[in-house]
């Protein structure tokens, strides 16, 4: 955002919107769950390890729903795993966001088919902002979806709360 | 200890539990009936030259829609004698009697048994826990039988893509 690397005078005052600074607020410490579901987690945390180095765009898991902003959903999500994350996404405080991440949770992935026990799509369970697609995504794939998730949050306003543009059918 | 003198040695101490048998195969397998399976499982864990301590795998089977049966394979290994042998039993899909349950034989059996259990619907009489292990325990159906069909839903969730 360069709200704070760029010079700003000497009368000690910034000016900006609102939006402008709860946005870069927002998404300058996107604080995701630690959790992942199955192969995909591993590339996750090798993006969140040394090599990716996650924490320099803000990007630090925590420990408890309560204090996470986004939901990283790494991996297949099973139906006996989908209740839990339904539960683990209505913990987190709002705003919050998700990002879906690899086949399996953007669509189903491989077991779109015959995979009885797979969600197809957790969008089908929480509301998805972005989807990463990929099977699983490389790391520069997750990080290009966070980017994209702070290029979201960047065109967020108070104002304007997040509603659908046409109309909805009256009858 | 070879396959002929193990099979010689059940059929000397169990006269007729063997019902079929074949050797010319990369496992060599025994078909024993549910009925003798407990005895002859403990029979050859604690027979001295047989010592068959390990159960590296118990699986359950549906032969096909066609056929009525359901089988469970053991498969058995001395780490002693590294010798192993593979038993196979079954039940019929109709009246579902029940398997003796060799958990308490070898301890292993016992989420292999849980595993057979909920994705054919075996029963293992005996058994100390015997509920699903993988799937929810409110799914209903076994997903492995070969005549299974997805529900419309689960909890609200529409199954099928």
């Amino acid at each position: 955002m360069g709200l704070l690397d760029t010079k700003t005078g000497q009368g000690k005052i910034v000016l900006t919107k609102v939006d402008d600074l709860l946005n870069w607020a927002r998404l300058s410490s996107l604080w995701p769950m630690g959790f992942g579901l199955a192969c995909c987690a591993i590339e996750m945390m090798a993006t969140n390890a040394s090599h990716y180095d996650l924490d320099r765009l803000g990007v630090f898991p925590r420990p408890s729903p309560r204090q996470s902003d986004v939901m990283i959903i790494a991996g297949t999500v099973t139906f006996k795993m989908a209740d839990r994350i339904r539960r683990l996404y209505e913990q987190m405080p709002e705003p919050r966001y998700v990002i879906s991440m690899g086949s399996c949770s953007n669509c189903g992935g491989p077991y779109w088919e015959h995979g009885y026990h797979v969600v197809k799509g957790v969008d089908r369970i929480i509301p998805v902002d972005v989807y990463v697609p990929g099977c699983p995504p490389r790391p520069e794939a997750l990080i290009g979806g966070i980017l994209k998730l702070q290029e979201k949050i960047r065109q967020e306003s108070l104002l304007i709360p997040d509603m659908p543009k046409e109309n909805p059918p009256t009858s | 200890m070879n396959f002929e003198a193990i099979k010689e040695l059940i059929d000397q101490h169990f006269p007729g539990a063997i019902k079929d048998s074949q050797a010319d195969v990369l496992q060599p397998w025994l078909y024993i009936g549910r009925e003798d399976l407990q005895q002859v499982a403990i029979f050859l864990r604690d027979h001295g030259p047989l010592s068959f301590d390990y159960l590296s795998l118990l699986s359950g089977v549906d032969l096909g829609k066609e056929k009525d049966e359901l089988e469970v394979v053991y498969h058995l290994y001395s780490l002693l004698y590294e010798h192993g042998i593979v038993l196979r039993t079954r039940t019929s899909k109709s009246e579902l009697e029940a398997i003796p349950t060799v958990s308490h034989i070898w301890k292993a059996a016992d989420w292999h048994e849980r595993e057979a259990y909920d994705m054919l619907g075996i029963p293992f009489e005996g058994h100390p826990d015997l509920r699903r292990i993988l799937m929810p325990e409110d799914w209903e159906g076994f997903p492995l039988r070969k005549d299974y069909t997805s529900a419309e839903s689960y909890h609200n969730i529409k199954i099928d893509y």
